[in-house]
């Protein structure tokens, strides 16, 4: 992890950490934090308390969005903070809708200059996003609004599995995962476990990142904690309930990084502090998909 | 009340009236609190063959337990279909696929417009920063029907919005299909108080009924304009003994939402 993020997130870059409540890149946000990097504009449907601890940490100089809040829970205190009343600093803010980012990665990904959608209209997002634009259907004539390509220089998913050359499994929600991939210049994948190829090849339809778009894959267990993972772990909602309260006060949110990020050297060392008995409260049964059968056709 | 479960809370009243609003065979946007209560409802009740959608791309979801977001792993494990959430807004939203959608909102006003991205006129340095849009303005926009749910008082009921974040009638008569909005517009909107529809024609919101114990002076305190009432004005229906027991036993044991 440490060297994936020192070799493809520079300061200045624009990143999509994506994963829809499902898979969020904590292990690699928090590389990110300890690494110090700077004046980045951070991009994600649903910032939640990675991007909390993101801009808290002071990483972040804009935030790309769609909907910020702690789920289920209530509000990000250290990047209201920041919009409201500029502490400790600015923040820059763009706001969509999930539907309209969605379509700015779709564009990216599928080579398009914007995205044609019904979604703003009636609303007053346009008037505080520039980037929110209307564009006349040459076939029947209809206004349609339009939002353009985003080409993050950086995107980090978390995922189940891959093989080691970045041929990437995710099943439960996939959230905006393959269209961030694709739309960005350099991918990092985190998962789970790093299987032999062969097991991938086993099951083609699960693969929704393939090799060709992915520059490193690090494989880093509970690396979305407390984040649930499907069929893995579920989500750790006291350490969501938990964030309310850290986050309302800028002094142990403070604490919070010095102990949980600055203070540890990796996730493997976040994990032995989170203790045995975390995980294993988390841990689901088993709910096994039965096997399909693709064939042999030599 | 007797020997029965106790008398219903102003919570309970309102997931039973969102569930009414659920009809059989409806594909349904759902959130989580109370609308995913209403629905769990509405699926043991009248409305067996209903589809739960989540914007995190579910389709047909059936939980075991609560979820405690919208993207909870609950919602995945024996769903009809997982979906990327592009497509699930592309080909069930804005592909007219849903029937009903669930909806909250910071503020309203009195067409079903609601603000949920800043309070305060400033949206540079707002007073309150809140959540955004998420899919909500898809939803409003393109569902046949829009149910809203909120509690009520005069910071909510407002008679300007901070910021129009998702569009209900618009001004009011057919300022909606004006805009090209393909959907049916809000056509309810349920509170701790009472039961509100949109009158034909002039679409303004309409006080339908009040929840047993409620007045109709509280209602007014609560509203930040010269609220239109219907006439008669009714009570809403409560939910039975047997209702309640669902709804307490089975469905949220733990009273995560339905304390008050």
């Amino acid at each position: 992890m440490r060297e994936a993020v020192s070799r493809f997130v520079r300061d200045g870059d624009t990143v999509v950490l994506e994963g829809f409540t499902h898979l969020i890149p904590f292990a690699a946000g928090q590389e990110i934090i300890r690494q110090r990097r700077r004046d980045l504009a951070l991009v994600r449907l649903t910032p939640d308390l990675l991007m909390d601890q993101m801009v808290a940490a002071g990483t972040a100089s804009k935030l790309i969005f769609g909907w910020l809040g702690n789920p289920g829970v209530g509000s990000l205190h250290a990047i209201r903070r920041a919009v409201e009343r500029d502490y400790p600093g600015p923040l820059e803010i763009e706001e969509y809708s999930h539907f309209g980012l969605l379509c700015r990665y779709k564009a990216a990904a599928s080579g398009l200059p914007f995205f044609p959608l019904r979604g703003y209209r009636g609303t007053d997002l346009p008037r505080v996003n520039p980037h929110l634009k209307q564009v006349t259907c040459p076939f029947t004539g209809e206004i349609l609004d339009a939002v353009s390509a985003l080409h993050p220089d950086v995107a980090i998913v978390n995922a189940q599995r891959a093989d080691s050359r970045g041929n990437t499994q995710i099943w439960g929600l996939t959230g905006a995962q393959r269209e961030a991939a694709f739309a960005a210049r350099r991918v990092i994948v985190v998962v789970e476990e790093v299987v032999p190829e062969d097991v991938v090849r086993a099951d083609p339809n699960r693969t929704q990142i393939p090799s060709v778009v992915v520059d490193a894959v690090v494989e880093e267990p509970w690396s979305a904690h407390p984040s649930f993972v499907q069929g893995y772990y579920d989500r750790d909602n006291a350490a969501y309930l938990a964030w309310d309260r850290i986050t309302r006060d800028p002094a142990e949110l403070e604490r919070y990084l010095d102990e949980w990020v600055h203070g540890l050297p990796d996730r493997a060392a976040y994990l032995a502090r989170l203790g045995e008995e975390t995980r294993n409260r988390l841990r689901p049964g088993p709910r096994l998909a039965g096997p399909v059968d693709y064939g042999d056709y030599r | 009340m007797t020997n029965g479960p106790g008398a219903p809370t102003r919570a309970e009243i309102m997931v039973f009236a969102a569930c009414r609003e659920v009809r059989d065979g409806d594909c349904v946007f759902v959130g989580v609190g109370l609308p995913n209560l209403a629905v769990q409802l509405a699926l043991r009740l009248h409305a067996p063959r209903c589809h739960l959608i989540y914007e995190s791309g579910v389709f047909g979801a059936r939980p075991v337990r609560l979820p405690i977001s919208i993207g909870d792993p609950c919602l995945v494990s024996g769903a009809a279909q997982v979906l990327p959430m592009a497509e699930t807004f592309l080909y069930f939203l804005q592909g007219g696929r849903t029937d009903l959608g669930f909806l909250g909102a910071a503020q309203i006003d009195r067409y079903g417009n609601l603000n949920t991205t800043v309070v305060g006129r400033d949206y540079d340095h707002p007073r309150v920063r809140l959540p955004g849009a998420g899919g909500a303005p898809d939803i409003a926009l393109n569902a046949r029907r829009t149910v809203v749910i909120a509690r009520q008082d005069r910071r909510k009921f407002v008679e300007r919005l901070d910021f129009r974040t998702t569009v209900g009638w618009a001004e009011g008569g057919t300022s909606r299909e004006a805009l090209g909005a393909p959907g049916g517009g809000p056509t309810r909107v349920i509170t701790d108080l009472g039961v509100y529809g949109f009158a034909e024609g002039t679409r303004e919101m309409t006080l339908e009924s009040v929840h047993p114990g409620v007045t109709l002076e509280q209602v007014r305190e609560a509203t930040g304009w010269d609220l239109k009432v219907d006439s008669p004005l009714t009570a809403t229906e409560a939910p039975d003994e047997a209702m309640l027991r669902l709804l307490r036993e089975e469905l949220d044991p733990d009273r995560i939402y339905l304390k008050g």
